[in-house]
Formats: structure tokens, C-alpha cells, sequence
């Protein structure tokens, strides 16, 4: 990035003992991985706006009484981070020991589960997941109290409306990042948002309505930026109920978008001679992963060989 | 064409129309002429002019649910129109707030408080009847016109047990309260009679023989809270008189010389607040009251807008004066319809005689307040998320730095402190703050309004200099009711500690009860005897904060429902595998709750089950 040139004032950080220099304005999650720390983040990403809602990344920053979001936290000339201090071990092995016992991870990335193994995270010892059930219109401010004996999750049927969404809400692990890649980080469509309140928050278009019904336009992209899996396309949510989806065995073409002259490069993750999903590069310039719906789902004439 | 009909054409609406009520409701907020005006944000900041107005949102909704009892999908969508808000968003804000319905209720709502103090007067029981008489909480009566629903505290804990109504689709039937109330009366409310509120008084030092040196509750039964004149017979609107005599730099400094700390909870020296704001390059500036006292357990706030309202128009109108700030909000709980009623008059009757407006009691500067109502939500009293609240979003605290000081309301230098630290500012100003700490102790300076509830003999708001004792203060109270042994005292509120009768010498000070590992809070002492159900009120506690979390962050939004299993099964002896290890899980769930959290919520939420739990409340399953 320009802002970033070799002008830009350096500033000194100490990282578990360690001084990195970073550029004025960058975080201390910047300092960390310039440490060559591995911070885990969940609901962080590079192109939008830090929400630090997860709080995975905390670190223990000097002078601060409590930890603090390394994601989302100004770094700042003489500031001494520790990174692997029991306090900060502690609060993240038990965020994703709360995450995991809620939520359906099996879908994350290799990440997450390395860094499950590394804080040695035991989601059993909160109980057996209680039964599934509907999460949608609970009233803010109301629960029925369980007796303990088992531990809520946000298990709930899955989503399937049309023929290009899937939602499945048990993985999601409210970090905010479709919520915001619809709003004003890329599309502006402002579809959906968090409603409810506490545990029975959720993501949700008004009166939880149809996204067909909602302002959705389609885009994908908080396909795109889901880090969990929650929301899929349905190409892919197919494959894998079918048992078909195998990404071993895809191979990802980039190309240029063909339809309009922004010049958006496109993935096209292709299996079997089949296109079956298709992603933007996160540091391309002009996408930054996000793409309208005619790139992200137009595709289909290309493997409409059969009318040749 | 207009930027606002651009930006009308690229919001989705629903393809529902609102009925003639709720589009008459939804104008009522911009035609009300105590709607001050907010267009300067539109040319100073250069926002459109629907991201000027999207601070509506909140006054639309509650305008809705006044008039037809819930929100439906036309409401939502006429709000959304003329608003330009997104119908997404707009769900997300509604749904956030447990006084308003987006689902169809019956009008007339009996909010029937099932916390603490009330718990301990009986709430249970007539819980139990309305299930028995309507049915389970929710459910319409057998017209359809009335409903009931437990509550979380309402702030009435020194009249338990308590009941607030909302009454909707009348222009003749406000919002109510009673405490105490009965089944009777709150079913007569229901079946849209109108009962008398209860004679009982909430400061037991004003009745009968008045307690000399009161400062805070001087003119509470004194001076008629209506009435705009009779404040200033009793020596209102001096304070801000002098202020203006000695000027805002002097006044400012009055403030920090006198040691005030906030009386919300987080104890913030005040003069600090409001010298940054000051100094503050940016403009404008906001003064913020809050007034979202809902701490269970707590009730001073209301006394005191109910008792005193103007004296908290003033002291805003000093804060306003020294920091440069032309404006103020009063947020208010929405449980608190009095409150509101008797602040809205003052407001109204200060307007009208030059107090407030463009010229203040002719001196040439401006301040004017506009009163915001929550709407069901703890989590607003949180500073940053009662900026949300009020600027039309959800109510999440936002992460700090940046402080209110810096970026406060609408991103601007904010002072925000809550009612009765306001109200400590008239005698600052007027007796100067070196006299004013030479009251209460070295580092508590000033008097504090203790929230005497539970069981001792005479519950009520109480004034003490700081550094009585705990033990005194309950002998103010007339000591344990009926006689009996005194268990434990929660100090603080749900977000306090418990702490045992051995601790009954601790003088009340921000400092003396940190020496106990305890803290003031908000000031509530309510009062345990040994036949209280610990058990069943801790659960409660557990239950308030998994009900009143925002949800935003992981650590509080899993861990107060954790919290609350954990508690659920040592209760029912369900340990697993044993009570040590329960309190040790406790722990580690307290530990990432406290380090972790975004706002104090989370960092309070296991204090009180943890200090419950360590003192064997729960059956000796402690540690200690």
C-alpha cells in the first residue's frame, strides 16, 4: 500500500522480549506477526474493518489492567507485549473451549485446529451438547434456565433457500465479517445484521425473511469472508452432502472476469471438468476477495457443452 | 433529485404497509416540538442527511410499540422509509431491546420483576399465579388485551415486589409502575383499571423526623418536583449561577479539587472527565447524563430524578457550561416512567423560563437537553454502548481506547457521568471543592446514596458520609427484619460481591471496601437473612447476565451461559465430577470473563457467583 512507503515513521514494540519495528499506524497484532509470533484470529481479516468481537487475539499489554485485542489495538513507540504468558494462554485456550463447545468447527481451517491442539483445548468438559433447536425470533432478555446437565449450542436446521446460498447457522460463530463485507466494508446491500440479544444473538435479515425477499443481491461475498464455513455455496454444499466434494483433487484456474470491464480476477476452483465454486484473490487490488454475482455465479455456460 | 430520495431508492423495503396507526406513531417523532433540532450534524460533518437522522430510530420504535404494543413488519418498514435505515439493521436495533415486540402482543404488558429484592418479597409466588391465571409468560389473556412477562430488576427494590406496565394503543394510559403490588392489583391493571400508587415512601430519613445534614436528598420531600419554582426557593439554579460567576475554567477546576469520583460503579475522578473534554480540540461537544440505572439492586437514580429533577437539568447545564458543550442528552431507563415524566416537565419548564436554549439565564451561551428513553437493556448503562443506543444502533459497547473524552457521542469529546455524581456537582460549585472534600474520607470524598434493600427493617435510599460503617448503615435500616440472623450482604449489585457478617465493621469508602476484595458498585446493600434461598439467588444473578449480555463478545456471550450451567448443576447437587471441580471451572470461566471481556459486563459477570461459591453459600462447597 502506498500509506506504507519508506518514509512512514518506524516505532519500537517489544514482543515477548523482543523488539520488532513496525510503521506508525500499524497494530500490535502487525507487531506481533513482525515478531514472527503465531497470534490466532478469528474474526479479523485484512480487508475489513477490525471488529475484535473473538478475542483470540489478546495479548497482555503493559499498563493495560485487562488483556487486550492485538486485531483491533494501536501499537505505539516503547509498548511491551507479551504474547505466551499464562494469562494470555489461559484466555485463549478458553475462547475457543467456549467457541468449540457451541459451534460446529469442523469446517474451519487447518489454523483454527492447530491452534486448538497448541492450547490444548478439551470442549468436554463443559457436558454433552444439549439438542438442537430453532434460534430465530427468541425474545431479548428471556431464556428458559437448562439444569446444567448439558451444554447449549447454537445447533439449529440449516438454511436452504434457493439455489445458490446455503446457511448453516451451527457453524457460525458470530465474528461479524458477512455482516460487514455486506455493509459498508464492500457491497452496501446492508442485508443482514446481528439480531437478538446475548447467546440468542444471530445473524439475520429482517424478521429472519427469505434472503430472495431480503436486500441480498447475490454477491457471495459473505461466502467469501465466512471463516467457518457457516455460509457455503450451494454447488459445494451439494457436493459435500453427496460426498463428492474432494479438494484434493481441484485444481484453481485464476482468470479475468469476462463479463464487465473492472477487470476482477476470478478463481475458478474446478473439479472433475466441473467449476464448482468460484473465489476472488484476497490481495487483489481491485477485488480484494469480493465480487458481484454475475462472477461469482455467472459461470454456468461454460459447461453447457451438451447444446454444442 | 434530493440525496434523501437517491438514498431512499437504494433501500429495499418490505413489501408491507404499515396500518394508520403506526405511520401516525413513526410522525409523531419528527413533528414533537421537544425534539431538538440535530440538522447542524448534517453541515458540520457532512453527512446526509439520513445518516443525521438515523438517531431517531430508537424514539421511532419506542413511538411504535406506545401505540400499537409491538413492532410489526409494516411498522418496521414505515420507520425504515422515512428514516433510511436499512430494514436489517432496523430488526437488529429492535430486537436488541427487551421492551420492545416484533412479535404480535397484547397491549396491556405486566412486567412482574422475578430479581433479587423482589424474589425475597415474594415474587415467585405471584409469578406462579399469573402462570396459573394467564398462563406461561407471554401468553395473551383470555380477551387477547393483556399479558404478563418476568423482568429483571426494576429499580423499585426498596417497595419489593415491583411491576411495570407497559400500556399500549392509549393515548390516556402511560407507562406505570406499583410497588408494592399484589396479584390483585396488577391483575385490576391488566383488566385496564387504574390503581393509586402505593403511599409508601422511598428515604426513610425524610419521613417523620427529618435527618439533619442530608445534602444529595435535601429538598427530596421538601420541595415539590414539579414545580420549577419551588426548586428555586429552595436554592435552585444558585449553583449555576455561581458557576457562571467564577467561570468555566474555576468551575472545572472546583470539580478536581474536590475529589468527586463517579458514582456509577467505575468510581472515574469527574474533574478528570471534564477537564479533557475541555481541552478537547474537537467540536461540538456532548454532555451525557446517564441515567440507565439498572444494576439490580439499585434505585438512587430514580429517587433522585423523581424527588429533585431539576437539580439534574442544572447540574447538566454546569457540566455543559464549563466544557463548552451545547448540548445534552439525558438517557434514561426505560423502565422508569416517573423518572421520565418528571425530568421531561423539568426540562419543559426550564426551557420555558430561559434555563435552557440559546441565551442560558441570559448569560449568552447555550444548552439545551433532549431526554432519550431506553428500552430494556443493562448493557446501555455501559458508557459506549448508551452512545450506540442513542446514535440508532445496536446497543454493543465499542472497544476502548479510544475514551468517551476523545471520541464519545456521534464521535465527538463526550463527558458522560451518571445522575447522582451530577448531583454532587450544585454543592461543589456552591461551597467550593476543598469544603466539599472535607466531607466523608481522604480518598472518598462527599456523601453516598446507599441502596438499603432485602431483608432489614426499614429498606430505602439512605445518604451517608462516606466512611460509615457497613454495620451502621444497617442500623440506620433498623438492622435485620423481624429479628433475624443476618447471612451475607451483597455489596454492590449483581455485578458486587458477597460478603459475610465478619465484614459488617468495613467503613463504605471506594477504598475500604476494596481492602475486603469488594466494591462499592452502585451502592446497593441488600441484605440477607438466614432464611433466604442463596441458591435461588444466585441462579438469578447467573440468569441476569446471560439475559443481559450483548452477545458481542465470546467470552461473555458463552461464558455467562457456562456460568449459569455450572451454577445450575451444584444447585441440583449435579456437580460433575465433584464441587471442587465446578469451583475451579468457576474460576477459569471468571478469569477469561474478566481478562477477556470487551466491557465490564463480562468482567463483573462471575463476581457474585464466585464470592457466593467461595463463602459456601452454595452448600459449603467452597474453597476458603
Amino acid at each position: 500500500m502506498s500509506s506504507q512507503t519508506a518514509a512512514t515513521p518506524m516505532i519500537d514494540v517489544t514482543v515477548d522480549g523482543e523488539v520488532v519495528q513496525v510503521p506508525e499506524g500499524a497494530t500490535l497484532l502487525d507487531a506481533c506477526r513482525t515478531k514472527g509470533a503465531d497470534t490466532p484470529t478469528l474474526c479479523y481479516l485484512e480487508t475489513l474493518t477490525p471488529v475484535n468481537v473473538c478475542r483470540v487475539c489478546v495479548v497482555e499489554l503493559e499498563g493495560s489492567r485487562t488483556l487486550v485485542p492485538s486485531c483491533s489495538r494501536a501499537a505505539y513507540h516503547g509498548a511491551v507485549v507479551e504474547t505466551d504468558s499464562p494469562r494470555v494462554r489461559h484466555s485463549r485456550k478458553l475462547v475457543l473451549e467456549l467457541l468449540a463447545s457451541t459451534v460446529d468447527l469442523s469446517r474451519a481451517s487447518g489454523d483454527v485446529k492447530r491452534w486448538m491442539d497448541r492450547y490444548d483445548v478439551d470442549t468436554a468438559r463443559f457436558g454433552p451438547a444439549a439438542a438442537p433447536g430453532e434460534r430465530d425470533g427468541r425474545d431479548p432478555g428471556h431464556h428458559h434456565a437448562s439444569d446444567g446437565a448439558t451444554a447449549e449450542t447454537v445447533a439449529q436446521p440449516v438454511k436452504i433457500h434457493d439455489e445458490m446460498y446455503v446457511r448453516d447457522y451451527s457453524k457460525c460463530i458470530l465474528c461479524y465479517r458477512c455482516v460487514e463485507a455486506c455493509g459498508e466494508d464492500a457491497q452496501n446491500s446492508f442485508a443482514i445484521a446481528v439480531a437478538g440479544r446475548g447467546f440468542d444473538a444471530r445473524i439475520s435479515t429482517e424478521f429472519d425473511r427469505k434472503l430472495d425477499q431480503s436486500a441480498c443481491v447475490y454477491c457471495g461475498n459473505c461466502i467469501g469472508v465466512c471463516p467457518t464455513g457457516a455460509l457455503v455455496f450451494k454447488s459445494e454444499y451439494d457436493h459435500r452432502e453427496a460426498g463428492t466434494w474432494d479438494e484434493a483433487k481441484q485444481n484453481v484456474t485464476r482468470t479475468v472476469c469476462p463479463y464487465c470491464g473492472v477487470g476482477c480476477n476470478l478463481e475458478l476452483h474446478v473439479q472433475a471438468n466441473e467449476i464448482v465454486k468460484v473465489t476472488s484473490p484476497m490481495d487483489h487490488s481491485v477485488t480484494q476477495g469480493h465480487l458481484c454475482i454475475k462472477g461469482r455465479f455467472g459461470w454456468q455456460f461454460v459447461q453447457n457443452r451438451g447444446s454444442e | 433529485m434530493p440525496a434523501d430520495e437517491r438514498a431512499r431508492m437504494d433501500l429495499k423495503l418490505l413489501p408491507v404497509e404499515a396500518s394508520a396507526d403506526e405511520r401516525a406513531a413513526v410522525a409523531t417523532v419528527f413533528e414533537s416540538p421537544s425534539e431538538v433540532p440535530n440538522t447542524d450534524r448534517v453541515a458540520r460533518e457532512g453527512l446526509t442527511e439520513a445518516k443525521a437522522r438515523r438517531h431517531l430510530l430508537l424514539p421511532a420504535l419506542h413511538a411504535v410499540q406506545k401505540a400499537v404494543g409491538w413492532i410489526s413488519q409494516g411498522a418496521l418498514n414505515e420507520i425504515c422509509r422515512r428514516l433510511i435505515v436499512p430494514p436489517a439493521e432496523a430488526y437488529g436495533v429492535a430486537s436488541f431491546y427487551a421492551m420492545f415486540s416484533t412479535t404480535a402482543r397484547a397491549p396491556r404488558v405486566a412486567h412482574v420483576c422475578d430479581d433479587i429484592a423482589c424474589k425475597l418479597a415474594g415474587a415467585d409466588a405471584m409469578c406462579a399465579t399469573f402462570e396459573r391465571t394467564i398462563g406461561p409468560p407471554g401468553t395473551p389473556s383470555a380477551d387477547g388485551r393483556a399479558t404478563w412477562l418476568r423482568s429483571p430488576c426494576l429499580g423499585l427494590c426498596e417497595r419489593a415486589p415491583a411491576v411495570l406496565f407497559q400500556l399500549a394503543g392509549s393515548k390516556n394510559a402511560d407507562d406505570d409502575t406499583i410497588a408494592p403490588a399484589t396479584v390483585d392489583e396488577i391483575e385490576q391493571v391488566l383488566n385496564g383499571a387504574t390503581v393509586p400508587a402505593p403511599a409508601v415512601g422511598s428515604t426513610p430519613q425524610t419521613s417523620g423526623t427529618r435527618e439533619p445534614g442530608l445534602r444529595l436528598l435535601r429538598r427530596v420531600g421538601v420541595a415539590d418536583p414539579t414545580s420549577l419554582s419551588a426548586y428555586r426557593a429552595a436554592g435552585g439554579y444558585d449553583a449555576l449561577g455561581r458557576a457562571i460567576e467564577i467561570g468555566p475554567a474555576q468551575a472545572i477546576t472546583e470539580v478536581s479539587v474536590s475529589k468527586l469520583q463517579g458514582r456509577g460503579g467505575a468510581a472515574f475522578p469527574t474533574g478528570r472527565k471534564w477537564d479533557a473534554v475541555a481541552k478537547a480540540a474537537e467540536t461540538p461537544r456532548y454532555i451525557v447524563c446517564n441515567a440507565d440505572e439498572s444494576e439490580p439492586g439499585t434505585f438512587k437514580d430514580r429517587v433522585l430524578m423523581e424527588e429533585d429533577p431539576f437539580a439534574i437539568v442544572e447540574s447538566m447545564t454546569i457540566a455543559g457550561f464549563a466544557v463548552s458543550a451545547e448540548r445534552g442528552y439525558l438517557y434514561v431507563r426505560g423502565e422508569y416512567p416517573l423518572a421520565t415524566a418528571r425530568l421531561e416537565g423539568a426540562i419543559r419548564q426550564c426551557r420555558a423560563d430561559g434555563l435552557l436554549g440559546a441565551d442560558v439565564m441570559g448569560k449568552g451561551f447555550v444548552f439545551d437537553i433532549e431526554l432519550r428513553r431506553g428500552a430494556g437493556a443493562y448493557i446501555c448503562g455501559e458508557e459506549t454502548a448508551l452512545f450506540n443506543s442513542i446514535e440508532g444502533f445496536r446497543g454493543e459497547p465499542r472497544n476502548k481506547p479510544p475514551f468517551p473524552v476523545e471520541k464519545g457521542l456521534f464521535g465527538r469529546p463526550t463527558v458522560i457521568n451518571n445522575v447522582e455524581t451530577l448531583a454532587n456537582v450544585l454543592d461543589i460549585v456552591l461551597e467550593g471543592g476543598a469544603a466539599f472534600a472535607g466531607v466523608g474520607t481522604d480518598q472518598s470524598t462527599g456523601s453516598k446514596l446507599f441502596c438499603v434493600s432485602g431483608a432489614v427493617e426499614r429498606p430505602g435510599l439512605y445518604e451517608v458520609p462516606f466512611g460509615t460503617t457497613l454495620a451502621a448503615l444497617l442500623e440506620r435500616a433498623g438492622g435485620v427484619a423481624e429479628g433475624r440472623r443476618l447471612a451475607t450482604v451483597l455489596l454492590g449489585g449483581a455485578a458486587g460481591t458477597f460478603v459475610s457478617p465478619a465484614h459488617l465493621d468495613t467503613p463504605l469508602t471506594f477504598e475500604g471496601t476494596r481492602a475486603i476484595g469488594a466494591s462499592l458498585g452502585s451502592g446497593v446493600v441488600m441484605v440477607f437473612d438466614e432464611a433466604a434461598d442463596m441458591r435461588d439467588i444466585v441462579l438469578r444473578i447467573a440468569a441476569f447476565f446471560r439475559d443481559e449480555s450483548c452477545g458481542q463478545c465470546v467470552p461473555c456471550r458463552v461464558g455467562t451461559v457456562r456460568q449459569e450451567e455450572l451454577l445450575q448443576r451444584l444447585a441440583r447437587d449435579g456437580a460433575r465430577p465433584s464441587p471442587a471441580a465446578e469451583a475451579d471451572l468457576l474460576d477459569e470461566l471468571a478469569r477469561v470473563m474478566r481478562d477477556a471481556s470487551i466491557c465490564g459486563l463480562g468482567h463483573t459477570a462471575a463476581n457474585a457467583p464466585q464470592s457466593a461459591v467461595t463463602m459456601g453459600l452454595f452448600g459449603g462447597t467452597g474453597h476458603e
